[in-house]
């Protein structure tokens, strides 16, 4: 199973989605089609915008680091985070309110824990770039890198529950591994969570 | 004539209604006549029909040209043509001069039935509203049954707006662009001073200056003048005038010295040698009358409820007549009521013209919104 497939498993059909950093309207774009979902995509990236309005997609041109404070209150059944979260200037912030606006939401994490990551920095002595970190330290937006144990920590003291959480492997598939060795050998996490 | 990309030698039209058009002021127009201008073919299908809203001084004359000698195209002639963002290949365009309007469209100019007289200042005030209603006519006309988009900027773009609330079987999407859901205090403000320049130019006669046979045009001219510096940014009229002068030094006097002065005079003269000044009062007053939220206690979110259409809102970042974010206020209200909306903002330093100017990506954007599956 890929993280789409995990993601089409956690929404429900015809139910509306807020996809927060919604790159090129993909996923969407297949919950529009195989759930009928209903929704916005909110993006910052001027190609990526251009590429949701060439299919149909609704999308606001919106910087989630100023703020989300114009979707009300519990008004999307899902907020969809996916790869975003570690680019946002405040993530604990972005975490409070994507929580606030949907019903649930559903979070995906690249791991700074993964042992490729660990490796690199503690016997490299450099930054990480592997297949879910491409980008070199200078280049990369993703300036909030956590860990799961990071994230989960945060989840906890913001009073946010985890009700499901799958873990990727290298290959960008859901593995079977126990959930006690996810901060270590998971390179990306999907969490599905609730307030 | 610059034939390259446009739609080339138009003919307008006119269509003549003879059922009375009962006007949101409670009066009643015993038929009426819309002047307008198609652009490309309608489909067999009657479904790729495109309406064009014009702006406070617009017409119908929107692209082409209407002889060779004309030196300037139609005032969307940017935006509308062969492969342009609303593509005539592809899109049947129909651009009408709204009704009050001084174009040919039945207005303050034309002759009311029951005096015999010409109209003048005793033609009913509109709302967008009334545009609305006698643009379905118009539709009905045309054999069309639903636009695929109704677009418009500026006063046009609140057009767009009414058309998705008023209508919304009849429309597939709505291009809102540089708009406002309502006017601000400072926006009737400029509008109330453009009316005091025409009437309380002595040769406004009260607005029976055809009778009189006078014409207001400083007046007019001064209005068109506060108009258009709202329509440019400072960046805009910085970078085209800084303060050159005409002449190489100061002249101690009272004379048009800085290129500016010259600017906004010439633009004043242009336009008060052809724009009707009830016309003028007229469509400033339909501007600050636009609040489609005004009969659900100030709720937008309640007036927008009936809309199906799929809707483009695109402001412009130098915009300061209508400023991005009170385009954003129509987005947010529509996201609290679910509306299929889409919102863009165009990096530009043209200020709330650069609606007319085909500045790359916001041509991209409105090809890509007109021509993608809704």
């Amino acid at each position: 199973m890929k993280t789409a497939e995990v993601i089409e498993n956690w929404v429900s059909s015809g139910s509306r989605i807020l996809d927060l950093g919604c790159g090129d309207g993909s996923i969407l774009e297949a919950l529009k089609l195989n759930k009928s979902v209903g929704g916005y995509g909110i993006e910052i990236d001027k190609e990526n915008i251009q590429a949701c309005l060439e299919k149909g997609l609704e999308v606001i041109e919106q910087n989630i680091d100023e703020g989300l404070s114009n979707f009300q209150d519990k008004s999307f059944d899902t907020v969809l985070v996916s790869q975003t979260i570690q680019v946002l200037k405040n993530p604990k912030q972005a975490l409070d309110e994507i929580t606030r606006i949907g019903h649930q939401s559903i979070i995906v994490i690249p791991n700074f824990g993964h042992w490729k990551s660990r490796l690199t920095v503690f016997l490299g002595g450099k930054m990480p770039v592997t297949e879910t970190l491409p980008e070199k330290w200078y280049e990369t937006p993703n300036i909030h890198l956590c860990t799961v144990a990071d994230f989960e920590n945060l989840c906890s003291e913001l009073g946010i529950v985890i009700e499901e959480k799958k873990i990727l492997n290298s290959e960008g598939k859901v593995s079977t591994i126990s959930s006690g060795w996810s901060n270590l050998l998971s390179s990306a996490v999907i969490y599905r969570l609730s307030r | 004539m610059n034939n390259k990309d446009s739609v080339g030698i138009v003919e307008p039209s006119s269509a003549s209604f003879k059922d009375p058009l009962l006007l949101e002021c409670g009066k009643e127009l015993k038929g009426f006549e819309l002047v307008y201008e198609t652009y490309g073919k309608l489909n067999n299908e009657n479904s790729n029909a495109v309406l064009i809203c014009h702006a406070l001084s617009g017409n119908h004359h929107a692209a082409g040209y209407h002889k060779d000698s004309e030196k300037r195209a139609g005032w969307w002639d940017s935006l509308i043509g062969p492969n342009k963002a609303i593509d005539t290949n592809k899109y049947f365009v129909v651009s009408p001069n709204n009704l009050g309007g001084c174009h040919g469209t039945t207005g303050p100019i034309s002759i009311n039935p029951d005096t015999n007289k010409i109209f003048g200042p005793n033609f009913p005030v509109l709302t967008v509203r009334d545009w609305t209603n006698s643009q379905a006519m118009l539709a009905d006309h045309l054999n069309i049954k639903a636009w695929h988009a109704v677009i418009g900027g500026s006063l046009g773009g609140m057009q767009a707006l009414d058309w998705s609330i008023a209508y919304p079987e009849r429309i597939k999407k709505a291009g809102v662009i540089a708009a406002a859901p309502k006017l601000s205090a400072q926006n009737i403000a400029f509008n109330e001073v453009a009316r005091q320049a025409i009437t309380s130019d002595p040769d406004y006669q009260e607005g029976n200056y055809l009778l009189e046979n006078t014409s207001p045009k400083s007046g007019l001219r001064l209005a068109r003048m506060v108009g258009h510096i709202t329509y440019l940014s400072d960046e805009s009229m910085k970078s085209k005038f800084g303060r050159e002068l005409k002449e190489e030094k100061l002249g101690f006097g009272f004379d048009a010295e800085f290129q500016v002065e010259s600017y906004l005079r010439h633009q004043g003269d242009v336009f008060s040698d052809t724009f009707d000044a009830n016309t003028y009062l007229l469509m400033t007053k339909v501007l600050d009358y636009f609040d489609p939220a005004d009969e659900f206690n100030g709720d937008l979110m309640k007036a927008f409820e009936p809309i199906l259409a799929q809707i483009l809102v695109l402001s412009f970042s130098s915009d300061w007549r209508f400023s991005p974010s009170r385009s954003k206020e129509i987005t947010d209200a529509l996201i609290g009521v679910k509306k299929k909306v889409s919102h863009i903002e165009i990096e530009s330093s043209l200020g709330h013209d650069s609606f007319l100017f085909p500045e790359e990506r916001y041509v991209e954007v409105l090809k890509a919104f007109l021509g993608s599956p809704s």
